[in-house]
């Protein structure tokens, strides 16, 4: 059997950025304020975590006008989808060998 | 400390919470199902007068009496949605989670879009006076809905959906005894499921 460790990645290891992919797995899009309300971080933080993911091309951005305001959406590109996959799975090995 | 149990857990409850509105209170189905069979115990008695020649009850007849019955059906709905929107709002600030946002919209509309089409369906039988097929519509049309919002809050009530469209159609078949149908749907089931739901995620 492949070793359970091999899936884990460590751009996930974080509480906050598996929070956001969390979130961005089971909904298309959310904008900031709503993932901030969800995961219960303030802004600076959730800020700079979405830039280490975004970097890392697991979530995408999409800037827009709602109406006048300017508004800011995430959501998980495929290849996040792909990695946070693979990381659940190493999640479960993980239990499951315990 | 964190363990792939607890990141699991925490993913798990992360996915449901920013997804689904968790905070529709079971209560709300307890109460709804008690009006409705005080509804359709009103209903039945008001028909009763009316027996048919088979010896049970003539649903289908009579126009005059029309009104009562919607004054009687719209009172129970009213009644209901008042008590499901007191007990959720409650149940809502309880579980840190807000009424009204784009959760309990997408599950709200996601509701509506086949209790409309349904409503509309039920005010063309009313027009036309076919009124036989009143409480087997609602039944059905109420099924449709409960699973096609079940996406968008507890998966349960998919299950509730199921069961409403099965007796919407014995009810169709046997629409002689339709109200009965009806009173075990909107009534005894609701109470069964709201109190399960209750003891699931309210206690």
């Amino acid at each position: 059997m492949k070793n359970p460790i091999e899936g884990l990645h460590k751009e996930f290891e974080n509480r906050i950025k598996l929070g956001i992919m969390s979130v961005l797995m089971v909904n298309d899009s959310m904008d900031f304020l709503d993932l901030k309300e969800i995961l219960g971080v303030t802004d600076g933080n959730l800020a700079s975590h979405i830039n280490a993911l975004e970097k890392k091309e697991m979530i995408s951005v999409t800037k827009q006008f709602v109406g006048k305001k300017p508004n800011t959406s995430y959501s998980a590109t495929t290849k996040g989808r792909t990695a946070f996959s693979e990381h659940l799975t190493a999640l479960e090995n993980l239990i499951k060998k315990t | 400390m964190r363990t792939a149990e607890s990141d699991l857990k925490d993913i798990k409850e992360l996915m449901e919470r920013s997804s689904r509105f968790i905070s529709l209170s079971g209560l709300s189905g307890v109460f709804a199902g008690v009006y409705a069979l005080i509804g359709a115990g009103i209903a039945h008695f008001h028909f009763m007068p009316e027996t048919s020649e088979y010896g049970r009850p003539d649903y289908t007849g009579s126009l005059d009496k029309l009104q009562d019955i919607v004054l009687i059906a719209g009172s129970v709905l009213v009644l209901s949605l008042a008590t499901a929107i007191f007990f959720t709002t409650r149940n809502a600030k309880k579980k840190k989670q807000k009424i009204w946002d784009k959760r309990s919209q997408q599950m709200l509309w996601n509701l509506a879009i086949p209790l409309l089409a349904g409503g509309l369906f039920l005010l063309i039988l009313l027009k036309q006076g076919t009124l036989y097929l009143i409480a087997p519509a609602m039944l059905i049309f109420y099924g449709l809905a409960l699973i096609n919002g079940s996406k968008y809050t507890f998966n349960d009530i998919r299950y509730l959906g199921y069961c409403q469209i099965a007796l919407g159609l014995l009810a169709t078949w046997f629409y002689g005894h339709s109200l009965l149908f009806w009173s075990v749907g909107f009534g005894i089931l609701h109470i069964v499921y709201g109190a399960a739901m209750y003891w699931k995620y309210e206690r």
